[in-house]
Order: C-alpha cells, then structure tokens, then sequence
C-alpha cells in the first residue's frame, strides 16, 4: 500500500514488548471506561464463580485476600493503542478461583461481570494455565477506582478491555456470549499479537 | 472508545446501542483543511464506501510511512450523519506524532486510511432527549449529536454544555450559542455573561429533564468530574455514558 504523503513516523520502536500497532504511553496509564465510575462496597461485595461448575463458588473481600497472591509483572495493552510497559500488580490467579468451583464437562468459556453491569467474554483456556488474575494492587498500592478498584480482573495477554473492572462474578459457559464491547464493534478473543481489535479482524 | 484517541474498555451496563463493527480500511479523501487556535485543525473527508454513520461514534486513522511503518489513532466523528463528508476535529498533542502530522502537513487532496464508523455505545438514537456534557475537545462527538437533532427538526432533543478554559479553545464554539447550550468557561467569562468557573451543578441542574440520556466526553479528569456532578444531581447512573479521552498522539 501506498504511504500517506509526507508521514515519515516517528514511533518506530524496536521494542520488542510492543504489539504491532501499540505505542509506548510510558509512566502515564491513561483511564478509559464508558460509564459512571461506581463505588464498590467492600463489605457487600463478593467474588462469585457460577454457571458451568460443580459447586458455587463465593468469596467475601476478607475471604480473597486469605487466598495465596501472586504478584505478576509485564505489560499491558489497550485496543486504543497505548501500551504500558512493565508494570505490576498482585492478586489471586483466577485459576484458583475456577479450581474451587469445578467447571463442568464442556465449559469453554467464560462471561466476566462487573459491579456496574459491564460483561466482557473469554475463552475459558485465556483464564487458565497462570494466565489471568483477580486483583486488587497496582505496584504495591491498592489499586484506585478509576482503574477498576478494589478489584479488576487481570488478563494481561489480551487487549485490556478484557480485564474487567470492578469484577465480581466469572460465569463459566460451554458457549461464547458477547459481552459489552464485543456487542459493540469489539473482537470476542482481542489477542493484541493477532490486533484483534475489531469484529472481523 | 475516542476522540483524541477513543476510549476503549471497561464499562457499561449490559445495555447496548446497536452493533457497529468497522469493515476494512477505506481511502479517506482530504476535501477541506480549517487551521484553529492552539494547532488545532479540523479535517473534511470524504470516504468511499463508508456505511451509515450515528452521532458520537468514531474513526480510526492510519498513517503509512514508505517503509510500511504505521501509526493509528481514533478521532471523534464531528458530522451529522447526514453529511456526506466525515469531519474530524484533531487536536495537537505535544510530540504528536499523528495529530502534528495532520495539523501540520495534511493538504487537500491528500489521502489517508480510515476506517469506521466504530461505536455501538457511545451514540445518540436521534429520538431520546440527551444532555450532552462536553469538556475541551470533548465536545466534538456531542457536535454531531447537535447538528443531528438541528438536522432533523428537533434542536431541543440537545443540550449541550461545553467546559473549556477559554472560549478561543473550544472546538466549535460558533455553534454552541442559543437554545439550550451552555458555555462554562474557567478562566473567561462566557459570551452569555457566565463567570469564569469550573462546571458546576447550576450550570446543569436548569437542563436536566425526566428520562433524559446523559453524555459525558472529555479527558479522565473531566468525565469524572461531570459525571459526578450529574449523578449528584439524582440522574440515575445507568442513563449516564461516558467517553474518556485517553492520550495518544
């Protein structure tokens, strides 16, 4: 394809850490949510896994946090371009989560449910194999409202609209169901490698 | 997800506005270029093959090197749907690398990649009343929603109010006079004789009307702030939508 006349570029990186299409936004970590930022009552909230599984699976705020952390640290990734470069957060591996509910014979995926409504979908293999978290610090504070506080879920290999903020239920399903982004315009898996950014990509 | 970059990403009730999935690239013509205050710069193209558009979605823009190199960014759609021109209002970031491309090199006639109209949340159905609340180039996909209602014989169906900090830097300012539109302005005093002031809730209380949709765009700071303002004020937060501008250049 022809180039766009006089556009040189300036953001080449070899920074192998960056996806095709992503910029560096550096120490910045811009705020990106379609609604109201909500206030999360800690002493109402729970963390429940249900739908395709054994048993229903449910944990206060108190009862997570006595679940064994990890800390992960790497890069994120957001549909909009930006990618923010080494950074870590701590919380529980989602795979502790699922291993106490028991997903049942044929789940495959899952719908992520926040405290506002927001649902985002995932296959179940992207949540699992130490791959996704449920967490509740950014770089050793707790993580702030405006990023999804007290807890996010954590997906780090898929653009980061997957990592639904103030989360509160992983529904397990043996079908893919679209959550609010993928309703509109979004990609269902969103692997920035791949720049699943679109339906249709 | 928008504007100087499109807001991707977390929430937003299980309601959704209808589904809008951008198609392949297409050649976006330069038919106009309007240099404003501050490096500003709003672009008229002209896209073949574009489908139909609705008020406050968004585009992405290409740019290609020779060498292959790219650079996307998203930029608010400014146009009434009934435009066939697709208009966007690029406002220059420091260091950018594509808004000071298009606010410095882009000429008429050029060619850039676009593709879109992306946004199935963050857009107006043209019927239910709607507050628009708009900070700096916020403004700009709450515009097409103005000109949309103007377009279809219901100019009240709008309001829009719009925060900047001086009337020279808001993005269409010529448009935001008369029937229900406000101009809060921080460091001027408004042309309506506002003084100079953050948005506060009077600002918006005079506006907001049962069963009304609210917009929210502007940066994090912003959007925090106004929604706020306006839950405070007893609008229910699920008719509340809000567009943050991310930085990108």
């Amino acid at each position: 394809m022809a180039g766009t006349r006089g556009f040189t570029g300036r953001g080449r990186s070899a920074d192998p850490r960056l996806p095709p299409g992503q910029h560096d936004t550096g120490s910045g970590w811009p705020v990106l949510t379609a609604e109201v930022t909500p206030s999360v009552d800690l002493s109402r909230w729970t963390m429940t896994v249900d739908g395709l599984v054994g048993r229903l699976a449910s944990w206060t705020w108190d009862e997570l946090r006595a679940l064994p952390t990890t800390t992960w640290s790497g890069d994120i990734h957001c549909v909009t371009t930006w990618s923010k470069l080494g950074t870590s957060f701590r919380g529980v591996s989602v795979d502790v989560l699922l291993e106490a509910a028991g997903p049942g014979p044929g789940a495959a995926f899952v719908l992520a449910t926040s405290t506002t409504g927001y649902t985002t979908n995932l296959p179940l293999a992207d949540l699992t194999g130490g791959r996704a978290w449920v967490v509740w610090e950014h770089e050793g504070r707790p993580l702030p409202v405006e990023h999804g506080g007290p807890v996010r879920l954590l997906v780090p290999h898929l653009y980061f609209w997957k990592s639904a903020k103030w989360v509160t239920r992983l529904t397990v399903l043996d079908r893919d169901e679209p959550g609010f982004w993928e309703r509109n315009g979004y990609h269902d898996r969103g692997d920035p490698w791949l720049e699943q950014r679109y339906q249709g990509d | 997800m928008t504007g100087t970059s499109a807001s991707a990403g977390p929430a937003g009730p299980a309601g959704s506005g209808s589904l809008t999935a951008p198609t392949s690239w297409a050649t976006g013509v330069v038919r106009e270029v309007r240099h404003h205050a501050g490096g500003a710069v709003v672009l008229r193209l002209a896209v073949d093959g574009m489908g139909p558009r609705l008020p406050g979605q968004h585009v992405v823009v290409r740019l290609r090197a020779d060498d292959g190199y790219t650079a996307s960014r998203s930029y608010s759609v400014a146009s009434d749907p009934a435009d066939p021109l697709v208009e966007l209002y690029v406002e220059r970031l420091v260091d950018g690398e594509v808004s000071g491309y298009l606010g410095d090199v882009v000429e008429v006639g050029d060619e850039l990649e676009v593709r879109g109209p992306v946004g199935g949340w963050f857009v107006w159905d043209g019927v239910r009343p709607a507050l628009a609340v708009g900070g700096g180039s916020g403004v700009v996909p709450l515009v097409s929603m103005l000109r949309h209602a103007g377009s279809t014989g219901h100019p009240d169906r709008v309001c829009l109010v719009a925060a900047a900090r001086t009337l020279e830097r808001l993005p269409y300012a010529d448009e935001l006079v008369g029937g229900c539109q406000v101009v809060a302005l921080s460091q001027e005093r408004s042309p309506a004789g506002r003084e100079p002031g953050r948005l506060v809730a009077a600002d918006l209380e005079p506006l907001l009307r049962t069963g009304q949709q609210v917009f929210v765009c502007g940066s994090s700071a912003f959007a925090e702030h106004a929604s706020r303002l306006v839950v405070d004020l007893g609008v229910p937060a699920a008719d509340v939508r809000v567009e943050r501008f991310g930085p990108s250049g």
